[in-house]
């Protein structure tokens, strides 16, 4: 290259250098190699000029081009990235604000439901089928067939709501989930095995009952069903449903005039404070009354009482929710306060499964 | 039921503590509530003398003692004014509490003399409410002797629930028996009643109403000294909670409580005529024991005189004929009542008497002349006295029952393996004849046991007595190996919308079945049907047709507490009328305020409007779509149930069938409920969506793609007010059925330009190419017939 090439590379080289932005640098391209740019009109000048001179001149010219271009490349480079920058800077907002509240993270399913779907999860995977009744029981369903005698003292135990009498028969609130018991036995023949849960009725209302709550029945009846079997079964279902390796439960005679003979079911635990842990402990806490279905009730189910036998069981929803989320207090679970449902309610895809276990 | 550990040993000869006793107890199925150990408070205070009692060199009322425990002796200083050498009283050591303050015993000075110990009175020792000084103890009482035996407080007091079945075991010979049955001992036999006849006659008793009565033993016993009962007697009673009253009374109570066997005493000279056991007339009263003048009716027993009504059959005897100190001459009741009518009426007079509780289980039917025959002996004894001879009148008797019992019914039933000399011990041992048979017995119960009605019952007695942790732990047989789906796909659906609902950022409520009549006949309800007869309070009387207004009020009562922002469902059941049909599941939601499908509130991004129709509509689709029923196929209709704003509501209709509405809440449905903020709801009846038809293969259908392009073409057309946007989009659905396949309404503008009483409607029309791209000439084809179908229904293309 000759001295005066190499000069102006150095001015060009400068120019590219000082330019600011991508603009200005177009500009100085536009000034060496645009149409009419310095280097382009040298490049002009090869034409004139004898083949021996053309060729070193026409060398040493694309020399100089070749470092603008290079130069111009690097600048263009750094210039565009600075311009990113900038523009990234000033694109900039405060992530830290909040976003659009998550819908998914604000819904909640009350415990009553999500403890229902627990234990019908535990009997479905046992053959349990779900069956269900009515609230509004005839006296017939609700006592009579149950094996509640007239005016028995067991009958004045239940305080029932009762509705006006219809074609002559007292209507009423059912007391318990057991009328499904008689009506699963009309609707269907053996073997059954079926859980009921549901809304369950009576006027008392106090610190730990209220006038509205919910109980969950269980039936079997099948050849070989027996005690011994529903010891299994109860014991297998709390340690499902506590979910805790071992449970000792207490078996206590007792009464109840729909089975015979009849059992109340403690559960041992320890209680510490307002927490209570099953399978350790001194402590015995009454969860649950059961037995045999009585003769009677099996023939008003239109059953053989000498041919078929069964057992049942019923406890309440809410309490076993009760037990196992330490929720406190009963009467808060029917006042909707939104506080309560959002502290005590599950998420919408806590969804209860033997799978993936029954509460996350 | 109380009794006491003495009381039950002197049914019951045994060895057995009181927590032995009550673990059989629990085991036997007499469960045990409560037991209350006297001797608890007192551990540790031990009986001690006093060696020296000397004057506290600095206190003149204060006295430093000598005590002998049984150990070292030990310096206490006393102020008691009967602290002197010689007297065994009652010392508490450092550590000890206090019965009466709770106060810990330290080790102390008290005006400079270290005192190692407290002298305690029986006020301190909560055996007294008031005493002048510290306890004095028979001087032979020996030294060390823990203080709750040396006061006599060791007798615990024991409550068990005794179940409806048993009315033997609210006699404590009943308990006795059973425990005897469970062997913690033997039962002691009864001795004979020594009774001293006379020259007596007793009223005549006529039985009027023998429907009421199952028997009636009278006798007569002059010359009684009546008077405070002695104090074994009165102690017994105070034990167990009882007011002793006087001698004969408190043989009636003893007896209650003791056998199970309720009597009545009246004084003799205040009864006129013979006793009528018969119905009480309309209107007649009786000032019963309780010093209550109760109003009774036809359907009540009474036992009267020639006066009226002296006492409440089985219930409650009379004031004016009752005994007193001044009872000199006596009638002694022992009768047996038909439990149905003692029921009745105690429960019509709202008295919960011990004679009532007893005669409505049950009392033993053979009771009658050998509970009398006990009664008589132990008033001789204790009032003196020369008796009638007893009557005995109208006893019914159920001839015994014979209950066939095979010996493998124990199995079938429990599980548990039992011999047949087990079976029959136990059965024995709790009263129970048996005669062997090849399969097992003929078994007659006893007739304390009228609750044994067939061999159910009797395996009950037999695994109750020989303990329940014998049962077995017998595996349910799996009936398939890999678990199936178990629930019917109404309870799946009503699970999904649950979730669904929850996902949509709601709160599920579970509010009460029963509702305000004002809140349930602006819903549609308050029929008289659906009206409970006894409410627990007047707010929750009506049986809901409707979700919506417990979910509003709820709402309301947050928004009262500053929980403004909520969204509130419930998935529960509606009652339309009585019958099982009638109660059908609704799915509700509930916004209220601004709390709305895209959020509530004020938010930096954009703040959230009033709840509208079209929040609940959102809600009301998302329902149906969570149920499985696909949300493009419900219609749409303006306007809603009563209610709802007529203006802003809409009820979703499946063919003929409405399954729902939703909408703003009336203005005056709002101002009912107290809603101080715009309410919206959405209500859909689960089973009236129709469950899709089981599909023979799980496999869904082809899926369809054009390699085309769609194209979309906008449009905007004048509409009067009246014309429903869905007739619009259904005309223009169907300007080409083949290319059109989309309809969205982008924009709605009322207002500069457009002429009163029109709207102004944006389109987005979708065209879908079937074959090859649209060329322009065809696009401009389907959108003159899109204009032309627009026109059709009565929307003008705006130009």
């Amino acid at each position: 290259m000759t001295h005066d090439l190499a000069t102006l590379l150095i001015q060009a080289q400068n120019e590219i250098s000082q330019a600011a932005d991508e603009a200005a640098l177009e500009l100085v391209r536009v000034a060496w190699v645009g149409k009419k740019g310095h280097i382009t009109e040298l490049l002009k000048t090869l034409g004139t000029l004898p083949p021996d001179e053309r060729r070193e001149q026409g060398a040493a010219i694309n020399q100089l081009k070749a470092g603008f271009d290079e130069a111009y490349q690097q600048r263009k480079t750094i210039l565009k990235a600075s311009a990113l920058d900038e523009k990234l800077a000033r694109e900039t907002v405060d992530v830290t604000r909040p976003a659009w509240p998550n819908a998914l993270a604000q819904g909640r399913i009350h415990p009553v439901s999500q403890v229902t779907e627990e234990i019908t999860a535990i009997f479905a995977d046992l053959g349990f089928a779900v069956a269900e009744g009515p609230d509004i029981e005839t006296d017939h369903y609700n006592f009579t067939a149950l094996n509640f005698p007239e005016a028995h003292p067991a009958r004045e135990m239940h305080d029932t709501f009762f509705l006006p009498s219809e074609d002559g028969e007292r209507r009423l609130l059912r007391t318990h989930t057991s009328p499904v018991q008689i009506r699963t036995m009309e609707a269907k023949k053996p073997p059954i095995r079926v859980i009921i849960p549901g809304r369950t009725y009576r006027c008392d209302s106090d610190q730990t009952h209220t006038p509205m709550f919910h109980q969950v029945e269980g039936l079997v009846i099948e050849e070989g069903a027996n005690l011994g079997q529903l010891r299994w079964v109860l014991e297998e279902f709390c340690k499902a449903f506590f979910e805790v390796p071992q449970v000792e439960m207490r078996f206590r005679p007792s009464f109840f005039p729909f089975t015979e003979p009849s059992l109340e079911v403690d559960i041992r635990c320890r209680r510490e404070g307002g927490d209570i842990r099953f399978g350790e402990g001194d402590d015995w806490l009454e969860i649950l009354g059961c037995g045999m279905v009585h003769p009677n009730v099996l023939k008003n189910g239109g059953l053989d009482p000498d041919h078929v036998q069964g057992y049942a069981w019923g406890m309440g929803i809410d309490r076993l929710a009760m037990l196992k989320y330490g929720l406190p207090d009963l009467r808060a679970f029917f006042e909707g306060d939104v506080r309560w449902l959002r502290h005590y309610g599950f998420l919408p895809f806590d969804i209860p499964s033997l799978v993936t276990g029954l509460s996350s | 039921m109380k009794f006491t550990l003495s009381w039950l040993k002197t049914h019951l000869d045994t060895e057995a503590d009181v927590s032995t006793i009550a673990k059989a107890l629990n085991e036997i199925g007499l469960e045990v509530e409560a037991i209350e150990d006297p001797a608890k408070d007192l551990q540790g205070f031990v009986v001690a003398e006093i060696v020296s009692a000397e004057q506290h060199p600095n206190a003149d009322r204060l006295r430093v003692c000598m005590v002998n425990a049984g150990g070292a002796p030990l310096q206490v200083v006393c102020g008691a004014p009967n602290a002197r050498a010689g007297l065994k009283t009652v010392l508490g050591v450092p550590g000890l509490t206090v019965p009466a303050n709770g106060m810990v015993l330290k080790l102390s000075a008290i005006r400079g003399v270290e005192s190692r110990g407290m002298l305690c009175s029986a006020e301190e020792l909560n055996i007294q409410a008031e005493s002048d000084g510290i306890v004095e103890l028979p001087k032979q009482t020996p030294v060390g002797m823990p203080a709750a035996q040396a006061l006599g407080r060791t007798d615990p007091v024991i409550e068990i629930a005794v179940t409806p079945n048993r009315g033997d075991a609210l006699g404590i010979r009943g308990i006795a028996r059973d425990l005897a049955a469970k062997g913690l001992g033997h039962l002691k036999p009864l001795p004979a009643p020594q009774i001293k006849t006379g020259d007596i006659k007793a009223p005549n008793l006529i039985i009027e109403a023998p429907e009421v009565t199952r028997g009636f033993a009278l006798c007569r016993i002059n010359g009684v000294k009546n008077g405070p009962s002695p104090a074994w007697l009165a102690d017994r009673l105070t034990s167990i909670g009882l007011r002793p009253i006087n001698c004969l009374v408190d043989v009636t109570n003893l007896f209650t409580h003791d056998r199970n066997r309720p009597l009545h005493v009246f004084d003799a000279n205040k009864v006129h005529g013979d006793l009528v056991v018969r119905r009480a007339r309309d209107a007649e009263t009786l000032l019963a024991l309780d010093g209550r003048t109760y109003t009774l009716d036809q359907t009540m027993a009474v036992i009267a005189d020639d006066r009226g009504p002296e006492s409440l059959a089985g219930i409650m005897g009379g004031e004016a004929s009752g005994c007193d100190e001044h009872t000199t001459d006596v009638l002694v009741e022992c009768a047996l009542w038909e439990p149905l009518n003692i029921a009745q009426t105690g429960r019509k007079l709202g008295i919960h008497s011990d004679a009532r509780h007893r005669f409505e289980r049950s009392v033993d039917s053979a009771s009658l002349k050998e509970g009398l025959e006990q009664a008589i002996a132990m008033i001789q004894d204790l009032c003196g006295g020369i008796a009638s001879p007893l009557t005995i009148v109208g006893q019914r008797q159920n001839p015994p029952a014979l209950i066939d019992f095979p010996h493998h019914e124990i199995k079938r039933l429990t599980g548990i393996e039992m011999e047949r000399a087990e079976a029959e011990s136990i059965l024995a041992a709790l009263g129970f004849q048996t005669k062997p048979t090849s399969e097992g017995w003929v078994v007659t119960p006893p007739s304390w046991r009228e609750d044994i009605e067939g061999k159910a019952d009797l395996v009950e007695e037999v695994v109750r007595i020989a303990g329940l942790d014998r049962l077995p732990r017998t595996p349910l047989p799996k009936t398939t190996h890999i678990s199936q789906s178990q629930l019917t796909r109404d309870q799946i659906r009503r699970t999904q919308v649950r979730r669904s609902l929850a996902a949509r950022g709601a709160l599920e409520a579970i509010t009460w079945s029963f509702i305000p009549q004002q809140d349930a006949k602006m819903f549609g309800g308050g029929q008289p049907e659906l009206a409970l007869i006894n409410p627990i309070a007047a707010d929750l009387a009506n049986m809901r047709p409707s979700l919506i207004p417990s979910l509003s009020r709820t709402l309301q009562k947050n928004a009262d507490r500053g929980q403004t922002e909520a969204v509130l469902f419930e998935v529960g059941q509606i009652f339309l009328g009585t019958k099982p049909n009638d109660q059908v599941t609704a799915a509700t939601m509930v916004r209220r305020g601004t709390s709305g499908v895209r959020g509530a509130g004020r938010h930096w991004l954009g703040h959230a409007s009033k709840v509208t129709a079209f929040d609940a509509k959102a809600d009301a689709l998302a329902i149906v779509h969570a149920a499985g029923f696909p949300s493009e196929r419900v219609e749409i209709v303006q306007g809603g149930p009563s209610w709802a704003h007529p203006g802003q509501s809409g009820t979703l209709k499946i063919g003929r069938d409405v399954i729902g509405a939703f909408g703003l809440l009336h203005p005056l449905v709002a101002e009912g409920l107290g809603l101080d903020a715009e309410t919206v709801a959405a209500e859909v009846i689960l089973e009236k969506l129709p469950l899709s038809k089981p599909k023979p293969t799980k496999a869904k259908p082809a899926l369809l793609i054009s390699a085309l392009q769609p194209v979309h073409r906008d449009f905007a057309f004048l509409a009067p007010k009246t014309l429903k946007a869905s007739e619009v989009i259904k005309a223009l659905m169907g300007a080409d059925k083949k290319l059109v396949t989309n309809v969205d309404i982008f924009d709605v503008y009322v207002g500069q330009g457009v002429p009163e009483g029109f709207i102004s409607v944006a389109l987005r029309v979708t065209l879908q190419p079937l074959n090859a791209t649209l060329s322009e000439a065809e696009i401009d084809t389907v959108s003159k017939a899109i204009v032309a179908a627009a026109k059709s229904v009565g929307a003008e293309l705006r130009q």
